[in-house]
């Protein structure tokens, strides 16, 4: 991608964003929101969230991996543990990202 | 106050990194860093971006990230509808995740006051230096870390751990179990056209399972 595509890829985005968090603080009137559009909306973003994220935990190189020797794979694991633990999305991060750390340079998964 | 602040700045830290991992050259990754202001859209078009994956698929995936603004700009109105138009802009531009859980918290119920206003800025001038210095920092200092130790992973997690967060019934989980099946059995498909199907199912399945369900169990539907 060529830096000024990107450029107009990453506009793009600040004004996606700009735009959604003001979608209806920013109109004069009163705008209707219908009802299954607000269950819809329950669903969207986590299912965005998810399908990035599966390919990049379950996947290699466009393949699902097919080996349990995967540093990737211990450290969902931690992550999952603690986020049931604790609720806590920082140290979901943290105990995760240690885990994977620690197969992958201690054990060379 | 101070707690959500040093969240905000690890979690700063950690998208700042995974910029420097991505393959999205410099400039390009501070430009995004700077104006985007919203991190897990930036997580989610991050591998989209570096990729090079069509710019529409890119605007989509933030677009459907981003939703939950949708819905929080709903709550904005009835804070501060009443404030001139460029106000309430600028206000928007600001109004990340963490200021709409403060706001809601201090002044449960909803017009506007003296005190509101201030309280909302006074959150914006702590929340918006607490991500955007780490951040910086984190993509500066970033490639200094050795590719093989694939830190990039981290954002993988923090994403894991948001999606967590939203999971809390049974319509959520099964709905993101079809997402993530959805995704990676169409993983093939060109232009990362898999997120758009997984999007596609959940939503389907998720609605099927209100409507289902709906009358017997719960008949007021919670929308978080």
């Amino acid at each position: 991608m060529s830096l000024f595509e990107g450029g107009i890829a990453i506009l793009g985005l600040a004004l996606i964003t700009l735009v959604t968090r003001a979608f209806f603080l920013y109109p004069e009137r009163d705008l209707p929101l219908p009802g299954w559009l607000q269950q819809g909306l329950r669903y969207a973003p986590l299912a965005a969230l998810v399908a990035v994220v599966a390919p990049e935990i379950f996947m290699t190189q466009g393949r699902f991996i097919d080996t349990w020797v995967d540093a990737r794979l211990p450290g969902v694991v931690a992550a999952t543990a603690y986020y049931l633990w604790r609720r806590d999305i920082l140290g979901t991060i943290v105990s995760g990202t240690l885990v994977m750390l620690a197969f992958r340079l201690g054990l060379g998964w | 106050m101070t707690g959500t602040a040093l969240g905000i700045a690890a979690w700063g830290l950690l998208t700042g990194i995974a910029m420097a991992k991505s393959e999205l050259a410099l400039p390009l990754a501070l430009l995004m860093s700077l104006i985007v202001f919203a991190g897990s859209a930036q997580l989610a078009a991050l591998p989209l971006l570096a990729g090079g994956a069509p710019l529409w698929v890119i605007w989509a995936t933030a677009l459907c990230v981003n939703l939950r603004f949708v819905i929080f700009s709903a709550g904005w109105r009835r804070y501060f509808g009443t404030l001139p138009r460029g106000q309430r802009l600028r206000m928007a531009y600001f109004a990340a995740d963490l200021n709409y859980a403060l706001v809601l918290k201090r002044f449960p119920v909803p017009p506007a006051t003296s005190q509101s206003v201030p309280y909302f800025w006074g959150g914006v001038s702590l929340n918006f230096p607490a991500w955007h210095l780490p951040s910086l920092i984190g993509l500066l200092v970033g490639d200094r870390i050795p590719t093989q130790w694939g830190l990039g992973f981290a954002g993988s997690l923090a994403l894991l751990g948001l999606t967590y967060a939203m999971l809390h019934d049974r319509a959520t989980w099964i709905a993101a179990a079809v997402a993530g099946a959805a995704a990676v059995a169409t993983f093939a498909l060109p232009l990362r056209l898999n997120i758009l199907v997984a999007i596609a199912a959940a939503v389907v399945v998720g609605l099927l399972i209100d409507h289902t369900t709906q009358r017997a169990a719960q008949p007021e539907e919670d929308l978080t």
